[in-house]
């Protein structure tokens, strides 16, 4: 397969597509006796070679446990992990690693902000606003908040194309607002919000804003400083490292003043039977033993990411979702849900007629991985009226190859289930 | 591995094109809804009953083919089955789709042995059962929703 000329600008000519899927031994697989065709990068990302190897030499050769040993091992782990840090910070532009809290993954991030933030800041006839294309885990830690404090929750529409009404975003952001929380990046639709606009009204009005970049972190490049948010939220695993570590960035004024949200070793600073005292940041936040060979493998993540280069990746994934835009929607009967002018990543449609399920299993059969069903964004599905959608989910790996191949899939779609 | 083709029957596509016994029943002796959220199935199963004995079936709802098509099929089949005998259908059709069941009964299950295909599928099988549970509901505690969750 000779490397694709994508787009005559030259600006894809620094990705190499077939040197970088060398990179991701599982791309070389078959499936149902088909090459893998994989497309549900919003899900989780492939794993590169580096960081695989990346976990096996730590454990193989580095493992021990980090913050409390004297001996070399414990030392050398202790550097690595606190060395992933900082590199989070670069990642992230954060002015401080102490900024940088490792996670389980957003999932939990959010839910730190929520119990440690939310559950301090919120009163009753207090507001938090959302968006109606969140994931399920910026929803949930909300309603969960809410409930604790006497708070409500609010959340900003979506149009019929899949942007947020940014007229009713204005309306309902009031002096009641006491924490906007939104997705970069909608796994269910792909939209890219407006998320540097959105925070500058919010922060306008003295109200912070925690932004989850679980689907933004894979394909953008980052800069909490120019985004000037207060929280900002992702996951390892999307970012084609290892599940199990997540990041989450938070202003350290904010910090400063939140109460730890679990309790254990590690995040003290002196503990008596009558009371404890915590410790400075990040650790206030890391209580017991972290995910730290995961934390190494983020690093590596990366290393690898940053190497293969965020506008190159954004440039090559961009035409690649054009293409896959244009054929699939030529395709009978489908409709695309989602349609926003600015998009990463997702192609999200329904066919008439064909459940998402019966979609999903024709294309597995043809060695194609697509996620079919809710995508943990019931809201979005009630919005467009749809019970579920099948989603392709691109990454730098993929190919205008692979695209070929949905389309034809989605065509055998169309003959199994004619009527 | 699976074969497609095994798990798309011709009987399947043609109960998902035209399902039997789509409508809701208005004087119901038992209903129940069947919700399976992992892919946001969701169907309603009516029964009038005669005594101990399933008078009609009825059912509608959303859900891709294989849900469709085993809910058509199974309104057809409890059709004049008493309690027992549905439950023991439900048995034999669940031992079916998960590959538990023996060649030799599969002749008992008449048009409903369609759904072997379902056990190469393991995903699949919660969408082949929906309506079962449903009914099942529908016999035992009317008006429950019950989700294969």
């Amino acid at each position: 397969m000779a490397a694709p000329s994508l787009s005559p600008s030259g600006l894809t000519a620094q990705l190499d597509v077939n040197r970088v899927r060398a990179d991701f031994p599982i791309l070389a697989r078959r499936v149902r006796g088909k090459p893998l065709v994989y497309l549900d990068n919003a899900a989780t990302g492939q794993k590169p070679r580096a960081v695989i190897d990346a976990i096996t030499r730590f454990y193989s050769a580095e493992n021990a446990n980090i913050h409390r040993g004297v001996h070399h091992l414990s030392e050398q782990a202790t550097v690595a992990y606190e060395a992933v840090r900082e590199k989070v910070a670069r990642f992230l532009h954060a002015p401080s690693s102490r900024e940088i809290i490792f996670t389980s993954g957003t999932t939990e991030a959010i839910n730190l902000v929520a119990q440690s933030y939310g559950r301090t800041a919120l009163r009753p006839g207090d507001e938090v606003l959302i968006t109606g294309m969140e994931h399920h885990s910026n929803i949930v830690p909300w309603q969960l908040a809410c409930e604790a404090t006497g708070a409500t929750l609010k959340a900003v529409p979506v149009t019929d194309g899949g942007e947020l009404d940014l007229e009713a975003f204005e309306r309902l952001l009031t002096e009641r607002t006491r924490l906007l929380a939104l997705g970069h990046v909608s796994n269910a639709l792909g939209t890219i919000n407006p998320v540097r606009l959105m925070a500058a009204r919010a922060r306008a009005l003295g109200v912070p804003v925690l932004v989850d970049g679980a689907q933004a972190a894979p394909h953008l490049g980052l800069d909490v400083q120019a985004l000037d948010c207060d929280f900002y939220a992702f996951s390892g695993h999307k970012l084609f490292g290892p599940t199990g570590v997540g990041v989450l960035y938070g202003r350290e004024a904010l910090l400063e003043r939140m109460p730890p949200w679990k309790g254990g070793g590690d995040m003290i600073a002196s503990v008596t039977l009558a009371r404890s005292t915590w410790a400075p940041l990040p650790a206030k936040f890391e209580a017991g033993t972290p995910m730290i060979a995961q934390v190494i493998g983020l690093g590596a993540a990366i290393d690898y990411v940053e190497a293969v280069g965020l506008p190159a990746i954004a440039a090559w994934e961009h035409e690649l979702l054009r293409t896959a835009t244009e054929q699939v929607s030529e395709v009978e009967g489908v409709r695309l849900i989602g349609t926003a002018r600015e998009k990463a990543s997702v192609l999200s449609f329904v066919m008439d007629g064909v459940h998402p399920h019966d979609v999903g299993a024709v294309l597995d059969d043809e060695g194609v991985a697509i996620r079919a069903g809710h995508h943990c964004a019931q809201p979005v599905m009630a919005r467009f009226g749809v019970p579920a959608t099948v989603r392709a989910s691109f990454a730098f790996y993929n190919t205008p190859d692979e695209v070929d191949v949905l389309v034809r899939g989605l065509r055998r779609v169309r003959k199994v289930f004619a009527a | 591995m699976g074969s497609l083709d095994e798990l798309y029957q011709n009987v399947i596509l043609e109960h998902n094109r035209s399902p039997r016994n789509y409508r809701p029943m208005e004087d119901a002796d038992g209903k129940a809804e069947g919700d399976n959220p992992l892919c946001g199935d969701r169907l309603t199963v009516w029964i009038r009953m005669d005594g101990d004995v399933i008078r009609e079936a009825t059912f509608q709802g959303s859900g891709c083919a294989i849900s469709r098509a085993s809910a058509s099929l199974m309104t057809a089949a409890v059709k004049g089955k008493s309690r027992a005998e549905a439950a023991a259908l439900f048995e034999r059709f669940h031992r079916l789709v998960t590959g538990r069941l023996d060649p030799g009964e599969s002749d008992a299950l008449g048009k409903l042995a369609v759904f072997s295909g379902v056990s190469q599928f393991p995903i699949r099988v919660k969408c082949a059962s929906l309506s079962w549970h449903a009914l099942k509901a529908a016999l035992e505690t009317p008006g429950e929703t019950v989700s294969t969750d």
